[in-house]
């Protein structure tokens, strides 16, 4: 089955981020295949690389990076959303007059556009919120 | 279009006091661009979202109810708003925004988009819907 994963909420406030994870790396071990993984309203803040969470507990953020090399996904903060909440790539940050980008590898920010073709491309769409 | 879905948004948060219903209403606005299927569903709280008479002045934000108005025009005419959530907050269709659409195919006539259904009839609208979207 082709599946797209839909994030609404940031690392560690809710527990969503943690159980969109735990349900895609099952997913991928079962042989499905991830279309995407869209990231929307707090859950762009699953991709900035500036978190820096206690060390004897999960790293939200790397674990997408991780999970995405491993298994070639595609990460994608929602723009609208990541310019709400200033989470940006080198473009945004030049395109915004910001003097710094804070994206974390593996991710990419682009429009929700990426949402809808998500949800017409796969054959489930599971959302992850609070 | 190589294919169309049928798509519901599923509303259930009352506006301002989190983003989600503007959020949400974003969505709606630039996924019109990709000619699908849409409805709207408003239930629990998120029937507050198209109440009449919001004024935010107070508050500090901008009143984006007037958005929900220009829906027809992107051709969403499909909106669902759950009687017993109305009922469970003391309020009726007329306290609602009377929102319209105008049916090309019946020489432009202006016609109601919301439609008043129970929750039972929200389930099976939920059950024929290949992408639900929960705010």
């Amino acid at each position: 089955m082709k599946f797209s994963v839909m994030i609404n909420e940031g690392p560690y406030t809710h527990q969503a981020s943690d159980s969109a994870y735990h349900f895609t790396r099952a997913a991928l071990e079962d042989g499905h295949e991830c279309f995407r993984i869209f990231f929307y309203h707090d859950g762009v803040n699953n991709g900035t690389r500036l978190a820096s969470p206690p060390q004897d507990d999960r790293n939200i953020v790397n674990r997408w990076s991780e999970l995405a090399r491993e298994y070639k996904l595609d990460l994608v903060l929602c723009v609208a959303a990541a310019q709400r909440r200033g989470i940006a790539d080198a473009d945004e940050a030049k395109r915004n007059g910001k003097n710094a980008d804070n994206i974390a590898p593996g991710f990419r920010i682009s429009g929700l556009g990426q949402l809808i073709e998500a949800g017409i491309q796969s054959d489930r769409l599971i959302t992850f919120g609070d | 279009m190589p294919q169309t879905k049928k798509f519901l948004y599923v509303n259930r948060k009352a506006p301002y006091g989190t983003i989600y219903a503007l959020e949400s209403l974003e969505v709606v606005l630039i996924g019109a661009a990709f000619e699908q299927d849409v409805s709207l569903a408003f239930l629990d709280d998120g029937v507050y979202q198209i109440m009449k008479g919001q004024n935010t002045d107070e508050a500090g934000m901008k009143n984006f109810s007037p958005t929900y108005k220009a829906l027809g025009d992107y051709d969403v005419n499909k909106i669902y708003v759950e009687q017993e959530s109305l009922d469970a907050r003391g309020l009726t269709l007329d306290d609602l925004l009377p929102l319209k659409w105008e049916d090309e195919d019946d020489d432009w006539a202006e016609k109601d988009s919301i439609k008043v259904i129970s929750a039972a009839e929200m389930a099976t609208i939920m059950d024929q819907s290949d992408i639900v979207f929960s705010f």
